[in-house]
């Protein structure tokens, strides 16, 4: 079981205050836009879950992803433009 | 490699082979004077010969309008009256013992697909993807024209193997043709009783992300269309919120075929790793462009010999805009399948192979390239928002020679942190393009990055603007 941040770039719409709060696992390209850096190590839950809390666009989120679901995630990957 | 920078013997009007009507037509931005996607592409004909395998093709060359119900029985046989009733499961086997691989761009594998649609709950829906919004791209449109039943019988077959009580089938809303001509196929099968679900025709709005399956399903759905956030994917919850098959309309059109004569006849052709056949579409330096249906794993070299390839062709460009550019002489002798080019770091996308003509300016191209998917996207990520302009800026001073700062250094940073950051994956086809066009033309972009490029880029823009650029579809029309 991990610990994953998610972005859904859709609704993100670059307010950055997720980088201010959790700078150790996202910074911001040169546009303001999120980018995330790995899984959130158990010392920085809190932090992450803050941040999430804070995203004035609902478009940051935790989630836990458990091997069960590799292979559906693997399928999902794959898959672009309706092969 | 480095372009001669030589006088070009190529003429841009060969390019425009009496093949390519349809969306070709309409690459000239500069030349608005008709619109040529709504004229029946009457002369577009179809070759045979030595590497040519024709099964979706069989007869095209003989015809000039779509195969009559009558006339494709008479082809292909009957669809087995009791394909229907030997359930999904037979169905399944087969397409995965065939090996068929999406003919869309993924290359993903049919049956697995299906499975995952099939073992979700409740019925299931197919959608096929006919689309086609790929500018180099000629061959759905070809088949959609030549051929409809084939894919009228995909989608049956289909919606039997997932379970489906409903079908559809999306099209271009700027193709009027092309639809009028699939419509009047549906009739005669209504008409026939040949089918046990019908199939709704759409008419989407002509975007280069509209074709993408989350698009399609959102479009369906009442929305825009525009690509959603995954998960879930279509297969999980799509039309109706039902588990959803979307497959490209060749890919259907085959699966059709394996109904008829099983998987040990698909895969009869196929060379080099490649199962069954595939369409192609072939254009630049070459005599004869058009669509050519080859066997899966005909070499690269292969595809283009068959078109006739000019010699002095040192670039190519495999797979559509979302594609990547290599080596001829580096490339040629690869399986175009998605396994034979994996190691070049291809793959074989929607089947377009572009030779580019020597004397002509590779970096130009994929600029021109560049900016028009810079311009594609929805306008919801901002990552594809903010940075596909400004690496299509960065490839446009490059390839003009007039360089503002590094942009090469700009562009391999922005590279980097683009890809993967959009709902769909329209940044990282775009940046995959973009990142193959610097590498395949190394020396060039050096060069012109020191102020000196090539006598091709010089000679302005007319001279180098080969590869098709539709114009714009009504700007904010995504419904």
């Amino acid at each position: 079981m991990k610990l994953n941040l998610q972005i859904d770039p859709i609704a993100c719409t670059g307010h950055g205050l997720c980088a201010d709060l959790l700078p150790e696992l996202i910074e911001l390209d040169e546009w303001g836009y999120p980018i995330i850096g790995g899984a959130v190590p158990p010392d920085l839950a809190a932090h992450a879950r803050r941040a999430v809390n804070a995203c004035p666009a609902l478009a940051l989120r935790l989630v836990r992803t458990p091997d069960q679901l590799a292979a559906r995630h693997a399928l999902a990957a794959s898959e672009t433009r309706g092969g | 490699m480095s372009h001669a920078h030589a006088r070009d013997e190529y003429r841009r009007d060969q390019y425009r082979g009496d093949q390519y009507r349809g969306d070709q037509d309409r690459g000239d931005k500069d030349r608005g004077d008709q619109d040529p996607d709504d004229r029946d592409p009457d002369d577009r004909r179809r070759r045979t010969g030595a590497g040519v395998t024709p099964r979706l093709t069989m007869d095209w060359q003989r015809a000039d309008r779509a195969a009559t119900l009558r006339e494709h029985s008479a082809r292909f046989g009957p669809l087995r009256a009791n394909a229907a009733r030997r359930g999904n499961r037979d169905l399944l086997d087969q397409i995965a013992a065939a090996g068929l691989t999406g003919r869309g761009g993924a290359s993903f594998p049919t049956a697995k697909k299906m499975r995952a649609v099939a073992a979700g709950r409740g019925p299931a829906v197919v959608v096929a993807n006919g689309m086609e919004s790929e500018p180099a791209s000629e061959k759905d449109q070809a088949l959609l024209a030549r051929a409809p039943h084939l894919v009228l019988d995909g989608i049956s077959v289909a919606a039997t193997a997932v379970g489906a009580a409903e079908a559809h089938l999306c099209l271009s809303r700027t193709r009027g043709w092309l639809v009028d001509s699939v419509l009047a196929a549906i009739a005669e099968r209504e008409q026939a009783g040949a089918d046990r679900i019908g199939v709704a025709v759409h008419e989407l709005p002509h975007h280069y992300v509209s074709s993408e399956e989350t698009a399609l399903v959102h479009w369906l759905n009442g929305g825009e269309a525009k690509p959603t956030s995954t998960p879930p994917r279509p297969f999980e919850r799509g039309v109706g919120k039902r588990p959803t098959l979307v497959d490209n309309v060749e890919t259907l059109a085959h699966v059709a075929l394996i109904a008829r004569y099983g998987a040990a006849w698909f895969r009869e052709a196929g060379t080099g790793g490649g199962a069954g056949t595939m369409l192609t579409t072939v254009a630049g330096a070459v005599s004869r462009p058009g669509v050519y249906e080859v066997e899966a794993g005909t070499s690269v070299g292969d595809v283009l010999e068959l078109a006739g390839l000019r010699e002095r062709s040192e670039a190519v460009l495999i797979g559509g805009y979302f594609g990547t550019w290599h080596d001829l002489e580096v490339i040629a002798d690869l399986p175009f399948t998605a396994a034979g080019l994996r190691p070049a770091g291809g793959s074989p996308g929607a089947g377009v192979l572009f030779a580019l003509p020597a004397g002509t300016c590779g970096l130009a191209e994929a600029a021109r390239i560049m900016r028009y998917l810079a311009s594609q996207g929805a306008q919801q990520c901002g990552p594809c928002i903010f940075g596909l302009p400004a690496i299509a800026d960065d490839l446009a001073q490059l390839a003009a020679g007039r360089p503002e700062g590094d942009p090469l250094s700009r562009m391999q940073r922005r590279f980097g942190v683009i890809s993967g950051r959009g709902a769909c994956r329209h940044p990282d086809g775009a940046v995959r393009m973009a990142a193959s066009a610097i590498r395949t033309f190394g020396a060039d972009a050096h060069a012109h990055a020191r102020r000196r490029p090539c006598l091709a880029a010089h000679r302005g823009r007319q001279q180098t603007a080969l590869l098709p650029v539709p114009r714009p579809f009504a700007e904010g029309d995504w419904r």
